[in-house]
């Protein structure tokens, strides 16, 4: 089989390669128009920015001004850092409580946390607002609050899949050992659910990261902007868009994306097949 | 232990259930409560029975949104499900920079809505404009876009899903199809869909729910545009809040028949693919 395959293998590789470069075509043509003047931009989308089209950095210069890209930056490695954070220490002391103490109300709690995974966000997106706005949450810190509780569904049932596989004996050695459950539980069963903290955090990551409605409502945009509010703010209200900041800022909000999935590849990959497969 | 441990739920649950209080409970019970009442804010809550139900019922945009999402919600399931399994296929068959390929076709998925929608604008409204059109022009236009722009993002993600799916499958089960003389189809169709299909459930559960609630992508690439008739149900219903005052009642009676839809849908197709399974 391996034989026969590898004498048609070349025509699949020449194949996939063109698919590939086809691929990654739509980020290129955003990054050459990058350099573009802003009014060639929609009119001349393909061509190569030369003599009086190109500007150099001009467009990132006047994009940052105006959105003020970094602080954005900020604000969403901020909120995204931290929301993971706070999503991985108190789901996964969540699960392991309510899988192991054995009682209506933590079978009561799981269907919650199950059932809260199928409702989209719409449902709750006013009344959700409201209430962050009323609690004050409306800050990067307090939004953290918020993401913990709205995250938390898929979390805590990604987390009780994997607590019921550990064997209780080994808990139970370490009490008898005399840990409290706070010393067994960060010393026993945390290190044991590493990799379905790589998997949650990379999930619950790249939907933070990119998340553009619950910041938006809940967040008080005049003080803090994500990357993707300050990119939807570049496109304001009505007038023309500035095409040259836009694809500036486009640029500017893959590039970190890009580097990051570079250097974790592997784990992306493999955290998106092991949720997958408890989801 | 168990009784050691019971006295450190302040510890353990009460963080994640405060938060899951705030975050979920309270807004999903709230949310039903003002789908029955007419309101502005929260606080100024009215009750008035079924009253924005039915004037869902008179509401013609929402029910274009609802029939455009569902025709986009079929065909990107279709379109990305087909693709990414074939995909899958051919790049589990030891190709030469198999890697490679993979690596790029992921990539999209970890790119946000909102700017994954800017970036097929500019090329979607640049192929359109030799032919002095854009992605405005027509909804039809808006809903190709739509579905290109979701093939692109997804079908890498399913596709690690199909491969994974696919090499988990015992290489002796193929091998003996093989000796008892079955053809390359029947051996896809007889051998290797059975087994995948797992992650076909997985993956048509993922497209379908992650269709129907498209929001981001529809905001940046057309907003609706032409006059909302490119608009899914997300986005209508986020207009119906905060596009006019005096509508919160109707928006939130329509989040509520959205959620029952989501639900309705994720619930049977689970039961429909599981049935399909087999055990091994």
């Amino acid at each position: 089989m391996g034989v026969r395959k590898a004498k048609y293998g070349w025509i699949f590789t020449l194949f996939f390669s063109l698919l590939s470069l086809a691929w990654v075509f739509p980020i290129v043509l955003v990054l050459v128009n990058s350099f573009k003047k802003k009014v060639y931009i929609s009119r001349k989308p393909f061509e190569i920015p030369n003599g009086k089209m190109f500007v150099e950095l001009e467009n990132y210069v006047r994009g940052i001004e105006k959105i003020h890209f970094f602080d954005a930056f900020k604000n969403s490695l901020f909120i995204t850092v931290f929301s993971v954070a706070a999503i991985i220490l108190c789901t996964s002391m969540c699960a392991w409580y309510i899988s192991r103490i054995k009682s209506k109300f933590s079978s009561v709690m799981y269907y919650i946390f199950l059932f809260s995974m199928i409702v989209p966000f719409q449902m709750v997106m006013f009344t959700l607002s409201k209430l962050a706005n009323m609690l004050h949450l409306y800050s990067p810190i307090g939004i953290i609050l918020v993401y913990l509780g709205f995250g938390a569904g898929l979390s805590v049932f990604m987390f009780c899949g994997f607590v019921r596989s550990i064997p209780l004996e080994i808990e139970e050695a370490a009490m008898i050992d005399g840990c409290t459950p706070i010393q067994t539980f960060f010393q026993v069963v945390f290190p044991i659910l590493k990799p379905t903290c790589i998997t949650v955090a990379i999930l619950q990551a790249m939907w933070i990261w990119n998340d553009y409605l619950l910041p938006y409502l809940v967040l008080d945009i005049k003080r803090w902007k994500t990357i993707p509010i300050a990119i939807q703010y570049l496109k304001g209200g009505y007038g023309s868009v500035d095409m040259g900041a836009m694809m500036a800022m486009l640029v500017l909000a893959i590039i970190p994306i890009v580097i990051f999935y570079m250097a974790c590849q592997k784990y992306i990959i493999a955290g998106v097949v092991a949720g997958a497969v408890k989801g | 232990m168990q009784h050691s441990l019971k006295k450190y739920f302040p510890v353990f649950v009460l963080p994640t259930l405060a938060a899951f209080t705030i975050g979920f409970i309270i807004p999903f019970l709230m949310g039903i409560y003002l789908s029955f009442c007419k309101f502005t804010t929260v606080t100024d809550a009215k009750f008035i029975g079924i009253g924005n139900y039915l004037k869902i019922l008179s509401d013609d945009a929402f029910g274009h949104a609802l029939w455009y999402t569902a025709a986009f919600t079929i065909m990107s399931v279709l379109l990305i499900n087909v693709l990414a399994f074939s995909v899958a296929m051919l790049l589990t068959k030891g190709i030469r920079g198999t890697n490679v390929f993979r690596t790029v076709f992921f990539m999209p998925n970890l790119i946000g809505g909102i700017v994954l929608g800017y970036v097929w604008q500019l090329l979607l409204n640049g192929v359109l404009a030799k032919f002095q059109k854009t992605l405005t022009y027509s909804s039809a236009y808006g809903f190709w876009g739509l579905v290109i722009l979701m093939c692109w993002q997804q079908i890498g993600y399913m596709m690690i899903i199909y491969i994974s799916g696919i090499q988990n499958i015992p290489g002796e089960l193929i091998e003996a199809a093989k000796i008892d003389g079955a053809r390359p189809v029947q051996i896809l169709r007889n051998v290797t869909i059975p087994m995948v299909m797992p992650s076909i459930t997985i993956c048509t559960f993922l497209t379908l729910t992650n269709g129907f609630k498209l929001f981001d992508q529809n905001l940046a690439l057309t907003n609706g545009e032409p006059s909302n008739m490119s608009e899914l149900l997300a986005l209508n219903i986020f207009n119906t809040f905060y596009g006019r005052t005096g509508y919160e009642g109707v928006g939130q009676a329509k989040a509520v028949v959205f959620f029952i839809l989501v639900a309705l849908i994720a619930v049977i197709q689970t039961r429909l693919t599981r049935t399909k399974e087999v055990q091994h």
